[in-house]
C-alpha cells in the first residue's frame, strides 16, 4: 500500500513511517521540515501541505492511504494565525485532495485534550463526549475544529474510510510531545492542592496503534489510550524531576520564568484537572494491546 | 511523609481493588492517601464520635452496590462515618465511593485529596463507571439540601433526587438503605449563611450556637437495611421512578425510627414528623410490601411492568454478586 504521511518529519511520524516500511508499505512524506536521513523507501516532498506542490503529490503519486499528522499546537506554532492556517486550512486541503485523487483510507491523528479539563468533567470520556476544551483551553479550539472537520469526512466523503484517533499524551525516549515538553526541565511546576491524573502511552505503542488502525481499515472516531492514568505528582517523582507546587495565583505569574515552562493560561486547567479517556472501543475494533505499561513508559522517560 | 497507622494500612491492603506498583488503581485512588485519610476517619469513627454500626451483614462483601441514606450535619460528617463503617466494621473491608459536591473539586487540597481517596464529583458518568467496576457507591439523594437541615429538623427527609434510582436500574445495582442518627447533633446548625457561602464558592456556611461548624463529640448510630432490588432499565417514566424512590425513602425512615427506639428516646425524631404524618408506619421489609399496592392510589397498572425481584436471601443464583 502507498501511504502518504503529512508532517512526516515529526518524531512520532518518523516512527510510524519506519514501522510501515517494515510492514512492506511504500511511504510518501510531506513536511516543511527536512528529514535528512530518511530511510530508502520514503519519498520525501519538502513542501507545505497548503501549497500546490502538496496537491501534486496526490495527483502524481496517487496514495492509497493518508495519515494526517501535520497539526500543530501552541508549543510549535509561532502565531495564532499560523496555527489556524495549518490546523484548519491544512486539514481541509488534505481531505479535499484525498477525495479528489481517490484515497481509500484516511487517518486523522488527534488529541485527547479535545475533551478539556474542568472541575466538573468526568473521568474516562467516551467518544461521544462534547469537546469542552473550547471553554477550558481556548488555544485548543482550532485542533478541536480540525478533529471535528476530519470526522465530518465520514458523511461528506463516505467512499473514504476515515478514522479520527484521539490519542492521550505520548512519553518515551525521544522526549517529544506535549507532556514531555511540560516535564522537560528539572523542576516541574504544579498548582498547589491539585494533582490531576495524566494519561500517557509509550511512543512505540502510539506508532503501533496508528499502524494497526491502518491495517484494520478503521472507520469512525476512537479514543486511544494505553495504561492506567497516573497522578502528575507521581509522574514527576518517578521520572526524577522536582515537584514545585505553587499557589495558583503565583503559578500563573511564574510560567515562562525561573526556568519553568511557558504555557498559555488555559493550560492551567489541564494542570489542575484530569483529561482521562476510555479507549474500550478502539481496543474492541482493532484488538490493540499496549506493550509498555505505565511503569515502563515512565522509566523510558528518565533523564 | 507517612501519616498513618499500620493497622489502617493493613485494612487498605485488604481491599479488593487492583492497585499497581505505585499503589494506584485506574481511578487514581492511592493506597497511601487512603491510609492517611482513613487514619483520621478511624479516630473520629471510633473515638471522637464513637459510631456504632448495625446491619453490616446487609452490605454485600463484593460486587456493585449503592448505599443510600439520609444526610445531615452541616459538613457531611455522616459521609465520612459511612466510609468508616465499611472500612472498619466489614470483613473484608470495602471502600465506599461518595459523590462529592462540585465545588469541592474546585477547592485546592480538597480536589487533590478527594480524588486520591475515591470521592469523586457527583456526576452520573462517575457513578456508572464505579458501579460497572463493581464498587460500592454512597449516595445522599438529598444532596446539599440534606446537610443544610437545621438542628430542630435534623431527622427530616427532604426531597430525594431521582437520578440515583435511574442509575441503579440502568446498572442493575442493589440498593442498601441506611439511616444515620446523630449527624444533626454533631454539628447543630442553627442557621445557614447562603450569601457568604456564595462569596466563598460553597453552597452555604453553617452556623452553630458556638459559631463555627466544629463537630461535637456525640455518639452516632448507623443502621443498614436489607438490599432492595428494583427491576428496569432506567428509562421508566417519572411516576414509576418516584414510586421506587419512595420505597427507598420509606426504608430509610424506618431505619431512623428503629435507631430512635434503640436509643430509647421519647417522641419522634425531630423533623421526621412531617414525613410520618403522610406515612405513619414506614416499613423496612420490602417483601411484605411487594404484595401490596403501590403507594399512589388508583394506579395499580403501574406495578405490573415494574415488579421487584426477590431479595438476595431468596435468590439462589444471584448474578449480581458473581
Amino acid at each position: 500500500m502507498k501511504v502518504l504521511i503529512t508532517g512526516v518529519s515529526g518524531k512520532l511520524s518518523r516512527m510510524v513511517a519506519q514501522r510501515l516500511l517494515q510492514n512492506g508499505h511504500t511511504i510518501l512524506g510531506i513536511d516543511r521540515r527536512p528529514w535528512p536521513d530518511a530511510p530508502k523507501g520514503v519519498e520525501m516532498f519538502n513542501t507545505d501541505i497548503r501549497k500546490r506542490a502538496a496537491e501534486d503529490v496526490f495527483r502524481t503519486r496517487s496514495p492509497d492511504a493518508v495519515i494526517h499528522m501535520a497539526t500543530v499546537t501552541h508549543f510549535t506554532a509561532r502565531t495564532n494565525e499560523e496555527r489556524y492556517r495549518i490546523n484548519l486550512g491544512g486539514t481541509r486541503s488534505i481531505f479535499e485532495y484525498s477525495h479528489k485523487y481517490g484515497v481509500k483510507q484516511a487517518l486523522f491523528i488527534g488529541r485527547h485534550t479535545f475533551y478539556g479539563a474542568a472541575a466538573d468533567s468526568p473521568l474516562y470520556h467516551t467518544e461521544d463526549a462534547p469537546p469542552m476544551a473550547v471553554s477550558t483551553f481556548p488555544e485548543l479550539a482550532d485542533l478541536i475544529a480540525a478533529d471535528l472537520f476530519a470526522g465530518s469526512t465520514l458523511w461528506r466523503y463516505p467512499d473514504i474510510s476515515t478514522a479520527v484517533l484521539r490519542f492521550c499524551y505520548t512519553l518515551g525516549p525521544s522526549h517529544h510531545g506535549t507532556l514531555a515538553n511540560f516535564l522537560r526541565g528539572p523542576r516541574v511546576p504544579t498548582v498547589l492542592g491539585f494533582d490531576p491524573l495524566f494519561q500517557f502511552m509509550h511512543e512505540h505503542d502510539v506508532a503501533n496503534a496508528i499502524c494497526l488502525a491502518l491495517e484494520k481499515r478503521l472507520r469512525g472516531v476512537y479514543n486511544v489510550a494505553g495504561p492506567i492514568p497516573i497522578p502528575l505528582s507521581t509522574i514527576i517523582d518517578v521520572t526524577k524531576r522536582t515537584l514545585v507546587p505553587l499557589p495558583e495565583v503565583i503559578f500563573r505569574r511564574a510560567l515562562g520564568r525561573f526556568g519553568l515552562p511557558k504555557l498559555p493560561l488555559g493550560a492551567v486547567n489541564h494542570i489542575k484537572f484530569p483529561v482521562v479517556i476510555d479507549s474500550k472501543e478502539f481496543r474492541k475494533a482493532t484488538g490493540f494491546e499496549h506493550n509498555f505499561n505505565e511503569v515502563q513508559t515512565m522509566e523510558s522517560f528518565l533523564w | 511523609m507517612k501519616l498513618y497507622q499500620k493497622d489502617v494500612l493493613e485494612r487498605i491492603k485488604a481491599l479488593e481493588i487492583p492497585f499497581n506498583k505505585y499503589g494506584l488503581d485506574h481511578f487514581g485512588v492511592s493506597q497511601e492517601h487512603l491510609a492517611s485519610f482513613f487514619t483520621l476517619v478511624k479516630m473520629v469513627y471510633r473515638n471522637y464520635l464513637s459510631v456504632s454500626s448495625h446491619g453490616m451483614e446487609n452490605i454485600p462483601t463484593r460486587g456493585r452496590v449503592m448505599l443510600v441514606g439520609n444526610h445531615s450535619g452541616g459538613v457531611a460528617m455522616d459521609a465520612g462515618m459511612v466510609l468508616g463503617s465499611l472500612m472498619f466494621d466489614m470483613d473484608p473491608p470495602r471502600l465506599a465511593h461518595g459523590m462529592a459536591e462540585k465545588f469541592l473539586n474546585r477547592t485546592p487540597f480538597a480536589s487533590k485529596w478527594l480524588s486520591r481517596v475515591g470521592q469523586f464529583t457527583g456526576l452520573p458518568e462517575h457513578a456508572v463507571q464505579l458501579l460497572e467496576d463493581e464498587r460500592a457507591l454512597m449516595v445522599f439523594p438529598e444532596g446539599a439540601k440534606g446537610t443544610a437541615k437545621l438542628y430542630s429538623e435534623r431527622y427530616a427527609l427532604v426531597k430525594f433526587g431521582t437520578g440515583f434510582m435511574r442509575l441503579a436500574l440502568q446498572t442493575k445495582t442493589p440498593i442498601v438503605p441506611f439511616g444515620f442518627l446523630g449527624g444533626g447533633e454533631v454539628i447543630p446548625t442553627v442557621m445557614n449563611l447562603y450569601s457568604i457561602g456564595k462569596l466563598l464558592g460553597v453552597p452555604y456556611v453553617p452556623v452553630t450556637p458556638y459559631i463555627f461548624p466544629i463537630p461535637r463529640p456525640v455518639p452516632c448510630q448507623l443502621y443498614y437495611g436489607e438490599p432492595l432490588y428494583f427491576e428496569g432499565n432506567g428509562n421508566e417514566d417519572d411516576e414509576t421512578i418516584e414510586h421506587y424512590v419512595s420505597i427507598v425513602k420509606e426504608s430509610i425512615a424506618a431505619l431512623i425510627l428503629k435507631g430512635w427506639s434503640d436509643r430509647k428516646e421519647s417522641g419522634t425524631p425531630p423533623g421526621l414528623e412531617a414525613y410520618l404524618e403522610e406515612n405513619p408506619y414506614p416499613q423496612l421489609s420490602q417483601q411484605a410490601k411487594s404484595s401490596m399496592e403501590p403507594v399512589s392510589q388508583g394506579e395499580t397498572e403501574l406495578s405490573e411492568p415494574t415488579e421487584r425481584i426477590p431479595r438476595a436471601s431468596e435468590r439462589t443464583n444471584s448474578t449480581v454478586y458473581m
